[in-house]
Order: structure tokens, then C-alpha cells, then sequence
């Protein structure tokens, strides 16, 4: 089980079964749409945990990549006429580029002070998203135009389904590519010991730049994804604090450093909530209980500690 | 001119409950390395226990005293229930548990008060007074005048009594605090308790001009975390200057250049001066060892 688990092929294709299997056991269109939500946010919380689980950098302003990337395709499409496609796309150039352009003063910040930054550039978009409001509709937000493909207008939730889990295989992929490239090598060294990695030459700042750059465009596609899943976007449910801070939480739960982890934690976090809105206005004292006590409980995170129980009864 | 002084005086009466909150980070962080984002919580707290045990029908005062107290024991039991069952959790761990702990009170204030916006009545009336043809409220100067008073008290009381000097030591070396005989744990959970205290007040002072509501709390504690990195995170001196000046860009930012983008220009301050100063404007160098 453990070898397998670590096997990156064999993980590429245990995901894409289970993702082509489980909607046989669904049983109407709010489970395909729950289902495609866990998908989004867990290319959201793969991209986010090359960045803190790998390189060691913490970021609790991602969600304002996703809140570039969903408005992206709202605005462009309505705005400029743009294909959703394309204008996705362009999300994700822009996301890319502004992560490359804060980047580097940014990363040079360290714990605390990385925080503060994170945490002020996701509040600097949300804010903007919030302010125009003659291009983002205000803090009611936007209508975004459905997405066209090859003249059928995409719009059922289990399309929807179908095209993240295929985005969110191919994230999967790229990430476990990544993980065992070079840059992958040098990202871990970065994170057990900055210092040591630059002794033995791994330029740092730039490896940083690099995956806070991979993992915006994570967090933009996946923000354009849920745009056109929604149909109607808002500052707040797609970039606001509350997401950014859930993105981390699911890094963390599911366990830094793992790509199984953040999907894991990703259905958590989105499967949780959804159970609870029956208790309706409970609805944040259980989200918080649910947080406090995952990370009281599970502070390894859901896979590093299955791992190590696994290697530990086989052993 | 009237109107820089204006700006000066709300900046100021802003910025001094941004210090608090600050010194309530400060506080915990120094004694624990936690960076409590429920101490935003602890302000919506104060303000809104105040005001529903008022319209309960207690006197303002006892009203406040009670109000204090509550909050007080949410910070231990924070402290208590969370913080010190997930001892020797990473800091990323922890920073998700308090802010899961202040989206768990927000969702408490929700449940027990309302989602309505509550204000107190001003101290001494609300007739403005004025100086130099700005316009300022009385209850201005009550916020100004109680900040100082607590900054005060603290700075004393860890100057001069025992409890401050153990504090002090908790703060430089646990380790060595704990050899000496101190015992870390309780002084951690000081540190929450005079924390939520910091806050609570905070919270009563500003309600009668802010208003207050169940979710006023995250807003307070982003800003309270930024000012404090601003002035360097775990210097006393440094949170409370950090908070003035974060309250007084926020007030000619909203008043010279744009009221909406008054939260964005105060980040950007942060952005850029932690660009130039790493380590936050009172923050001391430090030297990794390898």
C-alpha cells in the first residue's frame, strides 16, 4: 500500500478511476456540482502546497489568484468578447505575472513577515475586485457568460465534473512531474534548510519566484473553473480571506508536501461545509470547530499520518 | 489645514485601537510564539457582550466590567482548549487554529446576539468639540486617553512588578524562564488573559463611534497582525507605533486619495516598508545560525 501510494504513476491512475467511477454512485446533478467543487479546490491546494509543502513558503493570499482567474473569464468574456477559453488563459498569464512581479520582494520576507505580505497582497485584489465596480459588479458580483465548446453551451454540473477532474488529473501530473525534476530537488532543499541550499548553490530566490508563479496559475485556473461552474462570481467567495485561509487549511489537513494530501483535504473542506448547511446557522461555529479540531488532531495531516502508521504496522 | 487636522485626529483615535490590538499580539506572541488572529474576536467581544448585557437592562459600567471578564475567560479557555492542547504544532498549525477559533466565535456571536449592527451611547455626549476648525467627538478623546492608560499600565506593570519581570524572562528564553522556576505555562495563559482584556477594552471604547457587529472582529485582527508586523513583531514599542502610523495612513489615505481604497493604502504602506525593512520598523536583525 505504501509503495503504491508513492508511486506517482500509480497514483495518476488510482485518481483518474476513481474520478471516472464516482459518478456512477451519483445520484443527482448537487452531487456532480459538490464533487466538481472538490475538484477546483484541490488543483487550487496542489499548486498552493508545491508552495508551502515543498519550498517551504507560506501564503495565505492565494485566493486572490482565484479571484484573477474567475473574473478573468467573467470580464473578458462579457466585456471583450473573449472565448472563456481564452480568456482563461489570459487569467492565468495575468496571475502568473503579477505572482512573478511581487514575487521577489515578497519571498525575500521569511515566516511571519511572508505572512503578513501573502495576507496583504490577497486583500489588495480582493479589494480591487471589490471597488470597480463598473468592470466586477461590486461585492454583489457578476454574471459570468457560459462557455461555448465547439458550438454546445457548457453548463450541466456533471460537464463541469467531467472537464475539472480532467484539469485536475493533468494538475496532478504536472505537480508529480515536477516534484521529481530538478526543481523539485531544489525546492526541498529549500525547505529543510534555506542556508544549506544556497551553500551548495541552488539559486533560491529564483526557485521560490518560480513556484509562487506555478502555484498562481494553480489557483487562477482553478478560480476561472469554478467561475464557469457557479455562473455568478463574488469578491468574497472567490478571493476573500476566509478562501485563502481554507486553501491553507486544506494544504495542511490533507499534509504538506503531499499531492494526494491536498486533494484529500480538499474534499474535506468542501464535502464538511456542505453536510453542515443543514444546521444552517451553526454554519461558522461548526466550520471553525471543524478547522480548530483537524488541525488540534491531525497536525501531520491526514496522508503523512496514514503513512506512517502504514510503514509503521508493516514494518 | 482644518481638514489635515481632521484626518490627524481620527487617524489617531483609529490608530490607537489598532495599537491595542497590536500589544494584545504582542503580548501572546512573546510569551508563546503564537500569532493569535482571534484577537480581533476578542474586540468584537468586548464590544458586543457590553451592549447586550445593556439592553439587558445592567448599568454601563457593570455592563463593561462583565463584558471585560467574559471575554477574559474566552481568551483562557482559547488558551486552554486549543492553543495548549496543540503545543509543539508547526506555526503554520497554529496560525489555522486561531483563525479557526475566531471564525468559531464569530459564529457563537451570530448564534447568541444577532447579525445587526449595535452602537453604545458616547460617554460624554457627542457634541463635538473644536480645535483649530476640526470637529472632534469627545469619545475621541475617551479612546485616545484609554489606550494610553492601558499602554501605560503595561509597560509599568512589566517594568516593575514580578509578574512583569517573568513575562519578560518567559519572553527571552523559555527554557531558562522554566529552569529558574517560572512557571511558563501559567504565564502563557496570563498572556492570553491580559490579551483578551487589551481587546475587550478596546472593543468598549470604540463601539459608541464605530459601531460594532458580530463580524467587525476579522478586519480588526488583519489590521492589528499588520500594524504589529509593521513595527516588528514581538517589540511592545513597536506594535503600538506600528498601529498609530497604519491609523493615521488609513485616515489621509481614505481622505486625500480614495475612502475606498483606505484599507488597500495601508497594506501598501506595509508592503512596501517591509520591502525596504524586513524585519519591520522596531524589529531587531537576526542572524540565522546555522
Amino acid at each position: 500500500m505504501e509503495r503504491l501510494l508513492r508511486n506517482r504513476w500509480a497514483l495518476v491512475l488510482g485518481l483518474a478511476l476513481v474520478l471516472a467511477t464516482l459518478p456512477l454512485a451519483f445520484p443527482s446533478n448537487y452531487y456532480f456540482r459538490v464533487a466538481a467543487l472538490v475538484n477546483i479546490f484541490a488543483l487550487a491546494a496542489i499548486g498552493l502546497n508545491l508552495l508551502m509543502g515543498y519550498a517551504g513558503q507560506v501564503s495565505l493570499g492565494h485566493a486572490g489568484f482565484m479571484g484573477i482567474g474567475a473574473y478573468a473569464v467573467a470580464i473578458g468574456a462579457s466585456r471583450f468578447g473573449l472565448h472563456g477559453i481564452v480568456a482563461m488563459l489570459a487569467g492565468a498569464a495575468v496571475a502568473g505575472l503579477l505572482a512573478f512581479l511581487v514575487g521577489r520582494p515578497i519571498l525575500r520576507l521569511k515566516g511571519h513577515y511572508l505572512a503578513v505580505a501573502t495576507l496583504g497582497l490577497g486583500l489588495l485584489i480582493s479589494m480591487v475586485l471589490t471597488n470597480e465596480a463598473g468592470w466586477t459588479g461590486g461585492p454583489d458580483g457578476m454574471a459570468v457568460p457560459r462557455l461555448e465548446l465547439f458550438g454546445m453551451r457548457l453548463r450541466g454540473p456533471d460537464t463541469w465534473y467531467m472537464i475539472s477532474a480532467g484539469a485536475l488529473v493533468l494538475g496532478v501530473i504536472l505537480a508529480l512531474n515536477l516534484i521529481e525534476s530538478p526543481t523539485g530537488r531544489a525546492m526541498r532543499a529549500i525547505h529543510d534548510s534555506e542556508i544549506a541550499a544556497r551553500v551548495v548553490g541552488v539559486d533560491v530566490a529564483a526557485y521560490k519566484l518560480k513556484i509562487f508563479v506555478i502555484s498562481a496559475i494553480y489557483a487562477s485556473i482553478a478560480g476561472s473553473l469554478m467561475a464557469f461552474l457557479n455562473g455568478h462570481i463574488t469578491p468574497d467567495g472567490t478571493a476573500g480571506f476566509l478562501r485563502s485561509v481554507e486553501l491553507v487549511t486544506m494544504v495542511v489537513l490533507g499534509g504538506l508536501g503531499s499531492v494526494l494530501g491536498a486533494i484529500v483535504g480538499a474534499a474535506m473542506l468542501v464535502i464538511l461545509p456542505q453536510a453542515l448547511t443543514i444546521f444552517h446557522e451553526y454554519e461558522h461555529l461548526l466550520l471553525g470547530l471543524i478547522i480548530m479540531a483537524s488541525m488540534i488532531l491531525l497536525p501531520r495531516g491526514v496522508i503523512p499520518s496514514l503513512l506512517a502508521r502504514l510503514r509503521g504496522g508493516g514494518a | 489645514m482644518p481638514e489635515l487636522l481632521q484626518f490627524a485626529f481620527s487617524g489617531l483615535t483609529v490608530g490607537a485601537v489598532y495599537a491595542l490590538v497590536a500589544l494584545g499580539f504582542t503580548l501572546i506572541y512573546n510569551a508563546s510564539d503564537v500569532v493569535n488572529f482571534a484577537q480581533g474576536e476578542f474586540v468584537m467581544l468586548g464590544g458586543m457582550i457590553t451592549v447586550f448585557l445593556h439592553l439587558a437592562g445592567l448599568p454601563l459600567p457593570i455592563a463593561a466590567v462583565a463584558a471585560i471578564l467574559i471575554t477574559v475567560l474566552v481568551g483562557l479557555a482559547l488558551y486552554a482548549f486549543a492553543i495548549d492542547l496543540a503545543r509543539g504544532s508547526g506555526a503554520v498549525q497554529i496560525i489555522i487554529i486561531t483563525i479557526g477559533a475566531s471564525i468559531f466565535l464569530r459564529g457563537v456571536a451570530q448564534v447568541v446576539f444577532d447579525k445587526r449592527f449595535h452602537a453604545l451611547p458616547a460617554w460624554f455626549g457627542s457634541d463635538p468639540i473644536r480645535i483649530g476648525g476640526a470637529a472632534i467627538l469627545p469619545q475621541s478623546l475617551v479612546v485616545l486617553a484609554g489606550a494610553a492608560l492601558i499602554v501605560a499600565l503595561i509597560f509599568l506593570m512589566i517594568d516593575r512588578t514580578i509578574l512583569g519581570r517573568a513575562i519578560l524572562a518567559t519572553a527571552t528564553n523559555r527554557l531558562a524562564a522554566r529552569l529558574v522556576g517560572i512557571p511558563v505555562r501559567r504565564i502563557v495563559a496570563l498572556s492570553f488573559a491580559l490579551s483578551a482584556a487589551i481587546g475587550a477594552v478596546a472593543g468598549l471604547l470604540v463601539t459608541p463611534i464605530t459601531l460594532t457587529s458580530y463580524d467587525v472582529g476579522t478586519l480588526m485582527a488583519l489590521k492589528g497582525f499588520a500594524a504589529a508586523m509593521l513595527g516588528g513583531m514581538g517589540s511592545a514599542p513597536g506594535a503600538i507605533v506600528g498601529g498609530v502610523l497604519l491609523g493615521l495612513a488609513e485616515s489621509f489615505g481614505a481622505g486625500l486619495i480614495s475612502s475606498k481604497y483606505k484599507d488597500a493604502i495601508a497594506f501598501l504602506i506595509i508592503l512596501f516598508t517591509l520591502f525596504v525593512r524586513p524585519q519591520g520598523l522596531f524589529g531587531k536583525r537576526v542572524t540565522e545560525r546555522v
